[in-house]
């Protein structure tokens, strides 16, 4: 484009501004194309890109192709942004090029095989004879865009109907190949409310460990409102492994402060009894929704506070 | 609605009079307005989120605490500037300039109002248009993302990292839906160049006929600026502060700054693509056969329309929690993206008939209304479909051998594992320690 461009000029029909504008963005060009070249970080790489991209931008658009310059931004930064995440996820975030051939003598067949397209370009391109430049003007209807709709949705009409379909075909494409079959239901945030719902769990999240408590430590279980210790506040590992403080104690201190209270009032000191009853056989089946085989595991389930519920 | 599809001339100002110290000055007034918003912005969405949070807000700078942000810039300024060792130097000194320079460029093609006397010259208020100016608009926003892109991957840490992934799919799924929402806006205006746009507008306001696209833009141009309840990028319960958390002083403030003056920008567009531009709403706009819609006036109704847009920003932020990432994801992807494609068909549809069968707006309309109301008509005759029962459990779990195979297989739906030797331990210490009862076995059932 840029070798293009440059007869173009030397045919003198252009003004001077846009002389100028090309021989400040030639370079930067130039320059932008060779480090996506030799660029040791991929990012650099996509970084390069987008300079030649948003510089040609200039170009079109100083050779009054405005439509042509600005969707070219647009359209590209997209596509960079998607080379940067395709950089980040495949290579890795700060991955350099390995330099070992994979494929013994690749780097001489790559280096011949480039030798030889410059060599056709310089061929074709310099013995190419090029007719005088008339601008756009003649071609532009009303304005710049209604002069490529009338182009691209008559004229090439169907060219670019096939392109949008090859398009949605590839995307589907994508789509299909990366899908993976269920084995089970999905179970989302929605499923998981339902069930604990049902269960009759524990609706909000668990107490901390140590609320309340004289000591905060995670072994501590936190105290309830009726002074009560709850076993569901310490971690369900620790309950598991059998290394939680021993709640009778914390109870026995409690219920020596409320002996008095309760007699006043006459109610038996409530809870407890189910809350240790559940502590060492969580029940997980709730708990636990993914097999493993939909992706992204819900995290340890402990954490989601169900196990105490059955 | 007579304007719609009229065909006229691609750019309606008219800049042929500019010299070039109009265009400098003109530049130059860009400039500072957008600065001196920001710290007015910064105040006022303080001052308001603080009032909706019951609480007086900044009070102690200045008369209402209105130089809360200039003291905060000058703070900015002093605070010591660190580059982060393991950086990419070049790319984290420049993505801040990025990220400020492209959210500079989009009121250049911005409307403040029509042709005013200046200095002797009749000029537009509006540095520049083309007949592409929207998508210049765009274009640039779409180049600023690079700016957070490119500081979260060269701060050479990980939460400046997922902020700036998360920012790329952000970008790249809600740029979608608001370029669709415009759509709609260029083929009723027919041009996608500002000043035409605000022309066309003399009528009719086009929110009010793309109601649709008008709700799809203001979603989509929260979600374009990393406001909450979008604001993953940046959420400071998850990544810290996202991709700026290893800048600080002026290359944070960059950030910053062009973080509020994105949300100038895209309330902008939004004024002038839906609401009127610079054009004075209804009533006043008939007094004295429309002397509110010349001269300098105008500036003061895109003013107000701006400001009002500026306080829905706040408002949302002040009233709405921040979404998870794959809800976000799922209404930009299944519920906008979709929304907007329809609507932009619809419109283009109605618009086609008009054009071609040179039938009245408003009898395609009513036929449309009636299509409507006869498809909502039998929707109430359709059964409602059942709801699918809980999904059945095997009957009870079933213990399973991980090791028949010669090798650890994990368990199947229903099946569950036998308990780990691990808690098998625990169990025995815990049941030697004190000979009370046998603790149970725990069991995990897997995919019930």
């Amino acid at each position: 484009m840029s070798g293009l461009a440059t007869t173009l000029l030397e045919s003198g029909e252009t003004t001077t501004a846009e002389a100028v504008l090309f021989w400040v963005l030639g370079p930067i060009m130039v320059l932008a194309a060779l480090s996506l070249l030799f660029a040791k970080k991929a990012v650099h790489a996509a970084l390069a890109v987008i300079v030649v991209m948003i510089s040609l931008a200039f170009l079109y658009v100083a050779q009054d192709a405005v439509f042509l310059g600005v969707v070219q931004v647009v359209v590209y930064t997209g596509a960079v942004m998607m080379l940067f995440l395709f950089v980040l996820m495949l290579v890795g975030v700060d991955s350099s090029d390995s330099l070992v051939e994979t494929i013994r003598g690749q780097r001489w067949i790559g280096l011949l095989a480039g030798i030889g397209l410059g060599v056709v370009l310089v061929g074709v391109v310099g013995r190419a004879t090029y007719g005088k430049p008339y601008g756009l003007s003649g071609e532009q209807v009303d304005n710049n865009p209604t002069g490529v709709a009338h182009i691209i949705f008559g004229q090439y009409v169907f060219a670019f109907e096939v392109v949008g379909a090859l398009l949605v075909t590839a995307a589907l494409g994508a789509l299909v190949l990366t899908h993976r079959q269920r084995l089970t239901p999905r179970v989302g945030q929605r499923e998981r409310a339902d069930a604990r719902v049902a269960a009759g769990a524990t609706l909000t999240p668990l107490p901390a460990p140590g609320v309340y408590a004289r000591h905060n430590a995670m072994d501590v279980p936190a105290l309830g409102p009726d002074g009560q210790p709850l076993e569901s506040s310490v971690p369900r590992v620790l309950r598991v492994r059998g290394q939680e403080a021993d709640a009778e104690e914390f109870a026995a201190r409690t219920q020596r402060v409320l002996a008095g209270v309760s007699q006043v009032r006459g109610n038996p000191p409530p809870q407890a009894a189910p809350e240790s009853a559940a502590v060492n056989a969580p029940d997980l089946g709730a708990a636990v929704s993914d097999t493993g085989q939909d992706g992204r595991s819900t995290g340890p389930a402990g954490v989601i506070g169900q196990e105490d519920g059955k | 609605m007579i304007l719609i599809g009229e065909a006229v001339a691609p750019v309606t100002a008219d800049f042929s009079n500019d010299t070039w110290w109009i265009w400098l000055i003109k530049a130059v007034a860009i400039v500072v307005f957008l600065l001196t918003s920001v710290l007015i912005a910064i105040w006022f969405e303080r001052k308001v989120v603080a009032r909706m949070q019951v609480r007086p807000g900044p009070n102690v700078h200045g008369p209402f605490g209105l130089l809360q942000s200039l003291a905060d810039a000058m703070k900015l300024l002093v605070k010591e500037d660190m580059t982060v060792k393991a950086a990419d130097k070049l790319v984290y000194i420049v993505a801040p300039m990025i990220a400020v320079f492209c959210s500079l460029l989009t009121f250049a093609v911005i409307p403040f109002g029509p042709s005013v006397d200046l200095f002797g010259i009749i000029t537009p208020l509006q540095l520049t248009d083309f007949p592409v100016a929207v998508l210049y608009i765009l274009a640039c926003a779409s180049v600023g993302v690079y700016g957070i892109v490119l500081g979260g991957w060269s701060s050479g840490s990980t939460y400046p990292l997922l902020g700036a992934v998360r920012s790329t799919a952000q970008v790249i799924s809600y740029e979608l839906a608001m370029g669709l929402s415009l759509v709609s806006v260029f083929i009723l205006a027919g041009s996608m160049s500002t000043s035409q746009i605000v022309t066309s507008q003399t009528a009719v306001w086009w929110f009010l006929p793309l109601l649709p696209a008008f709700v799809i833009y203001i979603i989509s141009m929260v979600g374009e600026t990393n406001r909450l309840p979008f604001d993953l990028p940046e959420a400071e319960g998850e990544l810290v502060s996202g991709y700026m958390t290893e800048y600080s002083s002026m290359k944070f403030a960059w950030f910053f700054l062009a973080e509020y003056i994105n949300m100038l920008n895209v309330s902008a567009v939004a004024t002038t693509l839906f609401l009127g531009g610079w054009r004075a709403p209804w009533p006043i706009s008939t007094i004295n056969d429309g002397m509110f819609n010349e001269g300098w006036w105008p500036v003061l109704w895109f003013l107000a329309k701006l400001w009002a847009l500026m306080f829905v920003f706040v408002w949302i932020r002040g009233s709405v929690l921040r979404f998870r990432y794959d809800q976000f994801m799922k209404i930009g992807w299944k519920v906008l993206i979709p929304a907007a494609l329809v609507w932009v068909v619809a419109v283009g549809v109605v618009q086609g008939v008009r054009q071609f069968s040179g039938l009245e707006l408003r009898s395609v309309l009513f036929v449309l209304a009636g299509i409507v109301l006869v498809g909502l008509v039998i929707s109430f005759l359709i059964p409602e479909k059942k709801q699918p029962g809980a999904p059945e459990r095997p009957p009870g779990p079933q213990v399973y051998d991980p090791y028949a195979g010669g090798y650890p297989v994990p368990p199947l739906p229903g099946q569950v594992l036998p308990p780990s030797p691990r808690k098998q331990r625990a169990a025995a210490a815990t049941a030697a320690a004190d000979n009370e009862t046998t603790p149970q076995v725990t069991q995990e059932v897997h995919g019930g």
